[in-house]
Protein backbone atom coordinates (compact mmCIF):
# COMPACT_ATOMS: atom_id res chain seq x y z
CA UNK A 1 0.00 0.00 0.00
CA UNK A 2 2.60 2.48 1.09
CA UNK A 3 4.93 1.48 -1.77
CA UNK A 4 2.13 2.03 -4.26
CA UNK A 5 1.48 5.44 -2.74
CA UNK A 6 5.18 6.24 -2.97
CA UNK A 7 5.21 5.17 -6.62
CA UNK A 8 2.50 7.74 -7.33
CA UNK A 9 3.88 10.46 -5.09
CA UNK A 10 7.56 10.40 -6.04
CA UNK A 11 7.06 11.48 -9.70
CA UNK A 12 4.67 14.23 -8.51
CA UNK A 13 7.21 15.64 -6.07
CA UNK A 14 9.48 17.44 -8.52
CA UNK A 15 6.65 19.22 -10.39
CA UNK A 16 5.25 20.37 -7.04
CA UNK A 17 8.65 21.69 -5.95
CA UNK A 18 9.13 23.46 -9.28
CA UNK A 19 5.68 25.04 -9.16
CA UNK A 20 6.21 26.17 -5.55
CA UNK A 21 9.62 27.57 -6.47
CA UNK A 22 8.05 29.45 -9.40
CA UNK A 23 5.24 30.68 -7.12
CA UNK A 24 7.57 32.13 -4.47
CA UNK A 25 10.29 33.37 -6.82
CA UNK A 26 7.76 35.32 -8.88
CA UNK A 27 5.62 36.49 -5.93
CA UNK A 28 7.69 39.64 -5.40
CA UNK A 29 7.11 40.68 -9.01
CA UNK A 30 10.53 42.27 -9.48
CA UNK A 31 10.62 41.59 -13.23
CA UNK A 32 7.79 42.55 -15.56
CA UNK A 33 8.67 39.59 -17.78
CA UNK A 34 7.99 37.12 -14.98
CA UNK A 35 4.70 38.20 -13.39
CA UNK A 36 3.59 36.47 -10.15
CA UNK A 37 2.29 32.98 -10.78
CA UNK A 38 -0.81 33.79 -8.74
CA UNK A 39 -1.66 36.53 -11.23
CA UNK A 40 -1.02 34.23 -14.21
CA UNK A 41 -3.31 31.55 -12.78
CA UNK A 42 -6.00 34.13 -12.01
CA UNK A 43 -5.86 35.32 -15.62
CA UNK A 44 -5.80 31.70 -16.79
CA UNK A 45 -9.05 31.04 -14.98
CA UNK A 46 -10.69 34.20 -16.33
CA UNK A 47 -9.64 33.58 -19.94
CA UNK A 48 -9.48 29.87 -20.48
CA UNK A 49 -12.18 28.45 -18.16
CA UNK A 50 -13.88 28.86 -20.61
CA UNK A 51 -14.51 32.40 -21.84
CA UNK A 52 -12.15 32.49 -24.81
CA UNK A 53 -12.18 28.80 -25.63
CA UNK A 54 -14.64 29.04 -28.56
CA UNK A 55 -12.77 32.00 -30.04
CA UNK A 56 -9.16 30.85 -29.75
CA UNK A 57 -8.88 27.21 -28.65
CA UNK A 58 -11.46 25.70 -31.00
CA UNK A 59 -9.91 27.02 -34.25
CA UNK A 60 -6.45 25.87 -33.16
CA UNK A 61 -7.69 22.39 -32.31
CA UNK A 62 -9.61 22.27 -35.58
CA UNK A 63 -6.45 23.04 -37.54
CA UNK A 64 -4.55 20.28 -35.75
CA UNK A 65 -7.29 17.67 -36.08
CA UNK A 66 -7.91 18.40 -39.77
CA UNK A 67 -4.22 18.54 -40.58
CA UNK A 68 -3.39 15.40 -38.64
CA UNK A 69 -6.47 13.58 -39.97
CA UNK A 70 -5.62 14.34 -43.59
CA UNK A 71 -2.00 13.36 -42.94
CA UNK A 72 -3.04 10.01 -41.45
CA UNK A 73 -5.36 9.16 -44.35
CA UNK A 74 -2.86 10.27 -47.01
CA UNK A 75 0.17 8.89 -45.19
CA UNK A 76 -1.27 5.44 -44.49
CA UNK A 77 -2.86 5.19 -47.95
CA UNK A 78 0.23 6.22 -49.89
CA UNK A 79 2.47 4.36 -47.44
CA UNK A 80 0.66 1.06 -48.04
CA UNK A 81 0.83 1.57 -51.82
CA UNK A 82 4.54 2.38 -51.73
CA UNK A 83 5.36 -0.24 -49.11
CA UNK A 84 3.80 -2.98 -51.23
CA UNK A 85 5.75 -1.81 -54.28
CA UNK A 86 9.26 -1.94 -52.90
CA UNK A 87 11.02 -0.73 -56.04
CA UNK A 88 8.82 2.37 -56.33
CA UNK A 89 9.41 3.10 -52.64
CA UNK A 90 13.18 2.90 -53.14
CA UNK A 91 12.99 5.08 -56.23
CA UNK A 92 11.03 7.90 -54.55
CA UNK A 93 12.92 7.63 -51.25
CA UNK A 94 15.36 10.55 -51.85
CA UNK A 95 12.44 12.86 -52.67
CA UNK A 96 10.58 11.78 -49.52
CA UNK A 97 13.70 12.20 -47.38
CA UNK A 98 14.20 15.72 -48.72
CA UNK A 99 10.59 16.66 -47.95
CA UNK A 100 10.89 15.11 -44.52
CA UNK A 101 13.99 17.03 -43.49
CA UNK A 102 12.82 20.30 -45.03
CA UNK A 103 11.69 22.37 -42.02
CA UNK A 104 7.96 22.82 -42.64
CA UNK A 105 8.03 26.27 -41.02
CA UNK A 106 10.31 27.31 -43.90
CA UNK A 107 7.34 26.58 -46.20
CA UNK A 108 5.10 29.00 -44.27
CA UNK A 109 5.96 32.08 -46.37
CA UNK A 110 5.35 29.98 -49.48
CA UNK A 111 1.99 28.72 -48.22
CA UNK A 112 0.95 32.25 -47.27
CA UNK A 113 1.90 33.49 -50.72
CA UNK A 114 0.01 30.69 -52.50
CA UNK A 115 -3.05 30.22 -50.28
CA UNK A 116 -3.37 33.34 -48.12
CA UNK A 117 -3.74 33.36 -44.34
CA UNK A 118 -6.97 31.45 -43.80
CA UNK A 119 -7.68 28.21 -42.06
CA UNK A 120 -6.91 26.28 -45.29
CA UNK A 121 -3.35 27.59 -45.20
CA UNK A 122 -2.88 26.38 -41.63
CA UNK A 123 -4.31 22.94 -42.39
CA UNK A 124 -2.15 22.74 -45.54
CA UNK A 125 1.05 23.62 -43.72
CA UNK A 126 0.29 21.07 -40.98
CA UNK A 127 -0.24 18.39 -43.64
CA UNK A 128 3.02 19.41 -45.36
CA UNK A 129 4.87 18.80 -42.10
CA UNK A 130 2.92 15.95 -40.52
CA UNK A 131 2.53 13.75 -43.60
CA UNK A 132 6.15 12.57 -43.88
CA UNK A 133 6.71 10.82 -40.53
CA UNK A 134 3.46 8.85 -41.01
CA UNK A 135 4.20 8.08 -44.67
CA UNK A 136 7.79 6.94 -44.09
CA UNK A 137 6.87 4.88 -41.02
CA UNK A 138 3.99 3.22 -42.88
CA UNK A 139 6.32 2.29 -45.76
CA UNK A 140 8.80 0.80 -43.26
CA UNK A 141 6.06 -1.05 -41.41
CA UNK A 142 4.53 -2.50 -44.57
CA UNK A 143 7.93 -3.57 -45.91
CA UNK A 144 8.67 -5.23 -42.60
CA UNK A 145 5.73 -7.67 -42.75
CA UNK A 146 7.01 -11.14 -42.03
CA UNK A 147 7.39 -13.22 -45.23
CA UNK A 148 5.56 -16.09 -43.55
CA UNK A 149 2.45 -13.94 -43.26
CA UNK A 150 2.67 -13.08 -46.96
CA UNK A 151 2.90 -16.77 -47.85
CA UNK A 152 -0.05 -17.72 -45.64
CA UNK A 153 -2.18 -14.97 -47.16
CA UNK A 154 -1.22 -16.04 -50.68
CA UNK A 155 -1.85 -19.72 -50.19
CA UNK A 156 -5.24 -18.92 -48.66
CA UNK A 157 -6.01 -16.66 -51.65
CA UNK A 158 -6.93 -13.77 -49.41
CA UNK A 159 -8.97 -11.12 -51.20
CA UNK A 160 -6.98 -7.87 -51.75
CA UNK A 161 -9.34 -5.96 -49.47
CA UNK A 162 -8.87 -8.41 -46.59
CA UNK A 163 -5.15 -8.60 -47.31
CA UNK A 164 -4.72 -4.85 -46.93
CA UNK A 165 -7.17 -4.10 -44.14
CA UNK A 166 -6.81 -7.27 -42.07
CA UNK A 167 -3.15 -8.11 -42.55
CA UNK A 168 -1.05 -5.28 -43.97
CA UNK A 169 -2.33 -2.30 -42.00
CA UNK A 170 -2.67 -4.15 -38.66
CA UNK A 171 0.84 -5.56 -38.88
CA UNK A 172 2.24 -2.15 -39.78
CA UNK A 173 0.20 -0.38 -37.11
CA UNK A 174 2.87 -0.23 -34.35
CA UNK A 175 5.09 1.71 -36.72
CA UNK A 176 2.17 3.76 -38.04
CA UNK A 177 1.41 4.85 -34.48
CA UNK A 178 5.03 5.79 -33.89
CA UNK A 179 4.76 7.97 -37.00
CA UNK A 180 1.51 9.55 -35.80
CA UNK A 181 3.14 10.41 -32.47
CA UNK A 182 5.97 12.22 -34.24
CA UNK A 183 3.44 13.93 -36.51
CA UNK A 184 1.35 15.12 -33.58
CA UNK A 185 4.34 17.01 -32.16
CA UNK A 186 4.98 18.52 -35.60
CA UNK A 187 1.30 19.49 -35.92
CA UNK A 188 1.29 21.41 -32.63
CA UNK A 189 4.44 23.29 -33.65
CA UNK A 190 3.05 24.14 -37.09
CA UNK A 191 -0.33 25.17 -35.70
CA UNK A 192 1.44 27.61 -33.39
CA UNK A 193 3.95 28.89 -35.97
CA UNK A 194 1.28 29.41 -38.63
CA UNK A 195 -0.82 31.38 -36.14
CA UNK A 196 2.16 33.59 -35.33
CA UNK A 197 2.60 34.53 -38.99
CA UNK A 198 -0.93 34.71 -40.26
CA UNK A 199 -4.12 34.44 -38.24
CA UNK A 200 -6.74 36.50 -36.50
CA UNK A 201 -7.83 33.76 -34.11
CA UNK A 202 -6.21 30.88 -32.31
CA UNK A 203 -3.90 30.37 -29.34
CA UNK A 204 -0.78 31.41 -31.23
CA UNK A 205 -2.43 34.63 -32.33
CA UNK A 206 -3.62 35.30 -28.77
CA UNK A 207 -0.13 34.83 -27.32
CA UNK A 208 1.43 37.08 -29.96
CA UNK A 209 -1.17 39.82 -29.39
CA UNK A 210 -0.64 39.62 -25.62
CA UNK A 211 3.11 39.94 -26.16
CA UNK A 212 2.71 42.96 -28.44
CA UNK A 213 0.55 44.71 -25.84
CA UNK A 214 2.97 43.77 -23.05
CA UNK A 215 0.14 41.93 -21.26
CA UNK A 216 2.53 39.44 -19.75
CA UNK A 217 0.18 37.55 -17.41
CA UNK A 218 -2.10 36.93 -20.43
CA UNK A 219 0.85 35.82 -22.55
CA UNK A 220 2.01 33.41 -19.85
CA UNK A 221 -1.51 32.03 -19.42
CA UNK A 222 -1.63 31.33 -23.17
CA UNK A 223 1.75 29.61 -23.09
CA UNK A 224 0.68 27.42 -20.18
CA UNK A 225 -2.54 26.58 -22.00
CA UNK A 226 -0.59 25.55 -25.10
CA UNK A 227 1.70 23.36 -22.98
CA UNK A 228 -1.29 21.66 -21.40
CA UNK A 229 -3.00 21.16 -24.76
CA UNK A 230 0.17 19.68 -26.29
CA UNK A 231 0.57 17.29 -23.38
CA UNK A 232 -3.13 16.38 -23.31
CA UNK A 233 -3.18 15.57 -27.04
CA UNK A 234 -0.18 13.33 -26.47
CA UNK A 235 -1.92 11.51 -23.63
CA UNK A 236 -5.07 11.03 -25.73
CA UNK A 237 -3.02 9.58 -28.58
CA UNK A 238 -1.15 7.24 -26.24
CA UNK A 239 -4.48 6.04 -24.83
CA UNK A 240 -5.79 5.35 -28.36
CA UNK A 241 -2.55 3.55 -29.18
CA UNK A 242 -2.78 1.52 -25.97
CA UNK A 243 -6.20 0.17 -26.90
CA UNK A 244 -5.59 -0.15 -30.64
CA UNK A 245 -2.39 -2.09 -30.12
CA UNK A 246 -3.59 -4.25 -27.21
CA UNK A 247 -3.41 -7.34 -29.47
CA UNK A 248 0.19 -6.49 -30.37
CA UNK A 249 1.33 -6.43 -26.74
CA UNK A 250 -0.44 -9.72 -26.07
CA UNK A 251 1.13 -11.29 -29.15
CA UNK A 252 4.59 -10.32 -27.93
CA UNK A 253 4.10 -11.90 -24.50
CA UNK B 1 14.81 -5.17 -48.35
CA UNK B 2 16.94 -7.42 -50.50
CA UNK B 3 14.23 -8.76 -52.81
CA UNK B 4 13.00 -5.22 -53.43
CA UNK B 5 16.49 -4.12 -54.28
CA UNK B 6 17.02 -7.08 -56.56
CA UNK B 7 13.72 -6.41 -58.26
CA UNK B 8 14.71 -2.83 -58.74
CA UNK B 9 18.07 -3.83 -60.13
CA UNK B 10 16.37 -6.21 -62.56
CA UNK B 11 13.81 -3.80 -63.92
CA UNK B 12 15.29 -0.36 -63.75
CA UNK B 13 19.02 -0.79 -63.49
CA UNK B 14 20.55 0.26 -60.18
CA UNK B 15 18.40 1.86 -57.45
CA UNK B 16 20.44 5.02 -57.82
CA UNK B 17 19.48 5.29 -61.50
CA UNK B 18 15.81 4.86 -60.64
CA UNK B 19 16.10 7.48 -57.89
CA UNK B 20 17.74 9.95 -60.24
CA UNK B 21 15.10 9.20 -62.85
CA UNK B 22 12.30 9.99 -60.37
CA UNK B 23 13.91 13.31 -59.44
CA UNK B 24 14.40 14.15 -63.14
CA UNK B 25 10.82 13.24 -64.06
CA UNK B 26 9.42 15.32 -61.19
CA UNK B 27 11.55 18.30 -62.22
CA UNK B 28 10.42 17.99 -65.86
CA UNK B 29 6.74 17.77 -64.86
CA UNK B 30 7.21 20.81 -62.57
CA UNK B 31 9.01 22.70 -65.36
CA UNK B 32 6.27 21.99 -67.91
CA UNK B 33 3.27 22.71 -65.68
CA UNK B 34 4.82 25.85 -64.19
CA UNK B 35 6.03 26.95 -67.63
CA UNK B 36 2.48 26.68 -68.96
CA UNK B 37 1.29 28.81 -66.04
CA UNK B 38 -0.75 25.97 -64.54
CA UNK B 39 0.65 26.44 -61.02
CA UNK B 40 -0.20 30.10 -60.49
CA UNK B 41 2.63 31.96 -58.80
CA UNK B 42 4.98 28.97 -58.59
CA UNK B 43 8.20 29.58 -60.56
CA UNK B 44 9.79 26.94 -62.81
CA UNK B 45 12.72 24.87 -61.48
CA UNK B 46 14.99 26.59 -64.03
CA UNK B 47 14.11 29.97 -62.51
CA UNK B 48 14.71 28.57 -59.02
CA UNK B 49 18.06 27.12 -60.14
CA UNK B 50 19.04 30.48 -61.60
CA UNK B 51 18.06 32.22 -58.34
CA UNK B 52 20.12 29.67 -56.41
CA UNK B 53 23.15 30.35 -58.62
CA UNK B 54 22.57 34.09 -58.25
CA UNK B 55 22.61 34.10 -54.45
CA UNK B 56 25.83 32.08 -54.51
CA UNK B 57 27.41 34.19 -57.27
CA UNK B 58 26.59 37.49 -55.55
CA UNK B 59 27.73 36.12 -52.19
CA UNK B 60 24.39 37.07 -50.63
CA UNK B 61 23.99 33.56 -49.30
CA UNK B 62 27.10 33.36 -47.11
CA UNK B 63 26.11 35.66 -44.28
CA UNK B 64 22.64 34.10 -43.61
CA UNK B 65 24.08 30.61 -44.11
CA UNK B 66 26.80 31.40 -41.57
CA UNK B 67 24.25 32.73 -39.08
CA UNK B 68 22.13 29.60 -39.41
CA UNK B 69 25.12 27.26 -39.10
CA UNK B 70 26.52 29.18 -36.11
CA UNK B 71 23.17 29.11 -34.28
CA UNK B 72 22.81 25.43 -35.07
CA UNK B 73 26.32 24.45 -33.96
CA UNK B 74 26.27 26.41 -30.70
CA UNK B 75 22.79 25.22 -29.70
CA UNK B 76 23.70 21.61 -30.54
CA UNK B 77 26.90 21.78 -28.49
CA UNK B 78 25.02 23.23 -25.52
CA UNK B 79 22.24 20.65 -25.80
CA UNK B 80 24.71 17.75 -25.97
CA UNK B 81 26.85 18.92 -23.05
CA UNK B 82 23.93 19.85 -20.78
CA UNK B 83 21.97 16.76 -21.84
CA UNK B 84 24.77 14.37 -20.93
CA UNK B 85 25.62 16.16 -17.67
CA UNK B 86 21.97 16.12 -16.56
CA UNK B 87 21.09 12.73 -18.01
CA UNK B 88 23.88 10.64 -16.52
CA UNK B 89 22.99 11.09 -12.84
CA UNK B 90 19.30 10.62 -13.67
CA UNK B 91 20.10 7.33 -15.40
CA UNK B 92 22.36 5.92 -12.72
CA UNK B 93 20.13 6.70 -9.72
CA UNK B 94 16.74 5.02 -9.57
CA UNK B 95 15.35 7.60 -7.19
CA UNK B 96 16.47 10.54 -9.31
CA UNK B 97 14.94 8.87 -12.35
CA UNK B 98 11.59 8.29 -10.68
CA UNK B 99 11.58 11.81 -9.29
CA UNK B 100 12.10 13.40 -12.69
CA UNK B 101 10.41 11.09 -15.18
CA UNK B 102 7.01 12.78 -15.17
CA UNK B 103 8.51 16.28 -15.27
CA UNK B 104 10.75 15.32 -18.20
CA UNK B 105 7.83 13.74 -20.05
CA UNK B 106 5.78 16.89 -19.61
CA UNK B 107 8.53 19.35 -20.51
CA UNK B 108 9.64 17.55 -23.65
CA UNK B 109 6.16 17.60 -25.17
CA UNK B 110 6.10 21.40 -25.03
CA UNK B 111 7.29 22.72 -28.39
CA UNK B 112 10.24 25.10 -27.99
CA UNK B 113 8.67 27.57 -30.42
CA UNK B 114 5.95 28.27 -27.82
CA UNK B 115 8.57 30.32 -26.00
CA UNK B 116 9.21 32.58 -29.01
CA UNK B 117 7.17 35.54 -27.69
CA UNK B 118 8.87 35.43 -24.29
CA UNK B 119 12.38 34.88 -25.64
CA UNK B 120 11.96 37.79 -28.05
CA UNK B 121 11.01 40.08 -25.17
CA UNK B 122 13.99 38.92 -23.12
CA UNK B 123 16.74 38.63 -25.74
CA UNK B 124 15.49 40.42 -28.84
CA UNK B 125 15.74 38.98 -32.33
CA UNK B 126 19.40 37.98 -32.45
CA UNK B 127 21.44 34.84 -32.40
CA UNK B 128 20.96 34.34 -28.63
CA UNK B 129 17.22 33.87 -29.09
CA UNK B 130 17.49 31.15 -31.74
CA UNK B 131 20.25 29.42 -29.77
CA UNK B 132 18.18 29.41 -26.60
CA UNK B 133 15.08 28.10 -28.40
CA UNK B 134 16.97 25.38 -30.27
CA UNK B 135 18.73 24.36 -27.08
CA UNK B 136 15.42 24.11 -25.21
CA UNK B 137 13.97 22.06 -28.06
CA UNK B 138 16.82 19.59 -28.35
CA UNK B 139 18.18 19.09 -24.85
CA UNK B 140 15.40 16.61 -23.94
CA UNK B 141 16.40 14.19 -26.68
CA UNK B 142 19.96 14.02 -25.31
CA UNK B 143 18.78 13.74 -21.68
CA UNK B 144 16.37 10.89 -22.49
CA UNK B 145 18.89 8.96 -24.58
CA UNK B 146 21.60 9.39 -21.91
CA UNK B 147 19.16 8.07 -19.29
CA UNK B 148 18.31 5.05 -21.46
CA UNK B 149 22.01 4.46 -22.03
CA UNK B 150 23.01 4.68 -18.38
CA UNK B 151 20.11 2.41 -17.36
CA UNK B 152 21.13 -0.20 -19.92
CA UNK B 153 24.24 -1.25 -17.96
CA UNK B 154 24.49 -5.05 -17.79
CA UNK B 155 23.78 -5.98 -14.13
CA UNK B 156 26.18 -8.94 -14.27
CA UNK B 157 28.96 -6.73 -15.57
CA UNK B 158 28.21 -4.19 -12.86
CA UNK B 159 28.34 -6.87 -10.16
CA UNK B 160 31.59 -8.18 -11.60
CA UNK B 161 33.06 -4.70 -11.46
CA UNK B 162 31.85 -4.36 -7.88
CA UNK B 163 33.15 -7.71 -6.68
CA UNK B 164 36.56 -6.94 -8.18
CA UNK B 165 36.38 -3.60 -6.38
CA UNK B 166 37.11 -1.70 -9.54
CA UNK B 167 37.61 1.95 -8.74
CA UNK B 168 34.57 4.14 -9.22
CA UNK B 169 36.18 6.21 -11.93
CA UNK B 170 37.23 3.10 -13.84
CA UNK B 171 33.68 1.75 -13.61
CA UNK B 172 32.45 4.93 -15.19
CA UNK B 173 35.18 4.84 -17.83
CA UNK B 174 35.10 1.17 -18.80
CA UNK B 175 31.47 0.24 -18.16
CA UNK B 176 29.07 3.18 -17.99
CA UNK B 177 30.46 5.32 -20.79
CA UNK B 178 30.88 2.49 -23.34
CA UNK B 179 27.34 1.26 -22.57
CA UNK B 180 25.78 4.69 -22.88
CA UNK B 181 27.75 5.93 -25.87
CA UNK B 182 25.62 4.37 -28.65
CA UNK B 183 22.48 5.77 -27.04
CA UNK B 184 24.10 9.16 -26.71
CA UNK B 185 25.07 9.01 -30.38
CA UNK B 186 21.39 8.51 -31.23
CA UNK B 187 20.56 11.43 -28.96
CA UNK B 188 23.10 13.62 -30.74
CA UNK B 189 21.66 12.72 -34.15
CA UNK B 190 18.12 13.53 -32.95
CA UNK B 191 19.34 16.75 -31.31
CA UNK B 192 21.16 17.81 -34.49
CA UNK B 193 17.93 17.46 -36.48
CA UNK B 194 15.85 19.28 -33.84
CA UNK B 195 18.39 22.11 -33.44
CA UNK B 196 18.45 22.76 -37.18
CA UNK B 197 14.66 22.60 -37.40
CA UNK B 198 14.09 24.97 -34.48
CA UNK B 199 16.88 27.34 -35.56
CA UNK B 200 15.44 27.78 -39.06
CA UNK B 201 11.84 27.88 -37.77
CA UNK B 202 12.69 30.53 -35.18
CA UNK B 203 14.50 32.55 -37.84
CA UNK B 204 11.29 32.52 -39.91
CA UNK B 205 8.78 33.38 -37.19
CA UNK B 206 10.77 35.89 -35.10
CA UNK B 207 12.35 36.83 -37.73
CA UNK B 208 15.94 36.48 -36.53
CA UNK B 209 18.39 36.57 -39.44
CA UNK B 210 19.83 33.54 -41.18
CA UNK B 211 18.29 31.45 -43.96
CA UNK B 212 14.89 31.55 -42.25
CA UNK B 213 14.60 35.32 -42.39
CA UNK B 214 15.82 35.31 -46.00
CA UNK B 215 12.84 33.12 -46.96
CA UNK B 216 10.46 35.60 -45.35
CA UNK B 217 12.26 38.65 -46.81
CA UNK B 218 12.24 37.13 -50.30
CA UNK B 219 8.52 36.45 -50.01
CA UNK B 220 7.69 39.95 -48.76
CA UNK B 221 9.91 41.47 -51.46
CA UNK B 222 8.20 39.43 -54.18
CA UNK B 223 11.44 37.64 -55.13
CA UNK B 224 9.63 34.33 -55.46
CA UNK B 225 12.38 32.21 -57.13
CA UNK B 226 14.85 33.43 -54.48
CA UNK B 227 12.42 32.31 -51.78
CA UNK B 228 12.32 28.82 -53.33
CA UNK B 229 16.11 28.81 -53.57
CA UNK B 230 16.45 29.49 -49.84
CA UNK B 231 13.80 26.89 -49.00
CA UNK B 232 15.72 24.39 -51.10
CA UNK B 233 18.92 25.26 -49.20
CA UNK B 234 17.17 24.62 -45.88
CA UNK B 235 16.02 21.20 -47.09
CA UNK B 236 19.48 20.34 -48.41
CA UNK B 237 20.99 21.36 -45.07
CA UNK B 238 18.51 19.11 -43.25
CA UNK B 239 19.23 16.08 -45.45
CA UNK B 240 22.99 16.67 -45.24
CA UNK B 241 22.97 17.09 -41.46
CA UNK B 242 20.94 13.95 -40.96
CA UNK B 243 23.14 11.89 -43.28
CA UNK B 244 26.30 13.12 -41.54
CA UNK B 245 25.06 12.45 -38.02
CA UNK B 246 23.54 9.13 -39.11
CA UNK B 247 27.03 8.04 -40.25
CA UNK B 248 28.46 9.21 -36.93
CA UNK B 249 25.85 7.15 -35.09
CA UNK B 250 26.55 4.06 -37.22
CA UNK B 251 30.24 4.42 -36.34
CA UNK B 252 29.48 4.77 -32.64
CA UNK B 253 27.22 1.71 -32.82
CA UNK B 254 29.48 -0.51 -34.92
CA UNK B 255 31.45 -1.99 -32.01
CA UNK B 256 28.45 -2.29 -29.68
CA UNK B 257 27.92 -5.94 -28.58
CA UNK B 258 24.21 -5.86 -29.41
CA UNK B 259 25.08 -4.85 -32.94
CA UNK B 260 27.75 -7.49 -33.33
CA UNK B 261 25.27 -10.16 -32.24
CA UNK B 262 22.73 -8.97 -34.76
CA UNK B 263 25.35 -9.04 -37.47
CA UNK B 264 26.52 -12.56 -36.60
Amino acid sequence: MSSRLARLLVPALLPLILILAWWYASAGGSSIFFPPLSQILERFQELWLFALVPEHVVPSLQSILWGLGISIVLGVGLGVLLGLNGYVATAVNPVLQFLRYLPAVALLPLAIQLIGIGQEMRVTIIVLGALWPILLNTIDGVRGISPGLVDVARSNRLRPFDWIFRVVIPSASPQIFAGIRASLAVSVILMFASELLGASRGIGYFILEAQRQFSLPEMWSGMILLGIIGYALNVVLMAIEYFALAWHRKARI
Amino acid sequence: MVPARRLLAGRWGSPLAAQLAVVAVLLVIWQITAGLGQLGAVPTPVEVGRALLAIFASGAVWEPLGTTLAGWAISLLLAVVVGIVVGFPLGTSRLAYRLSVFTLDFLRTIPALVLVPLVVLLYGSGLESTILLAFLGAVWAVIMQTIYGARDVDPTALQTFMSFRVRRWDTVRFLLVPTALPYIATGVRLAAAICLLVTISAQVVIPAGGLGEQILTAQLGGAVPTMYAYIFLCGALGVGANAAFGKLEAKALAWHPSHRKVAA
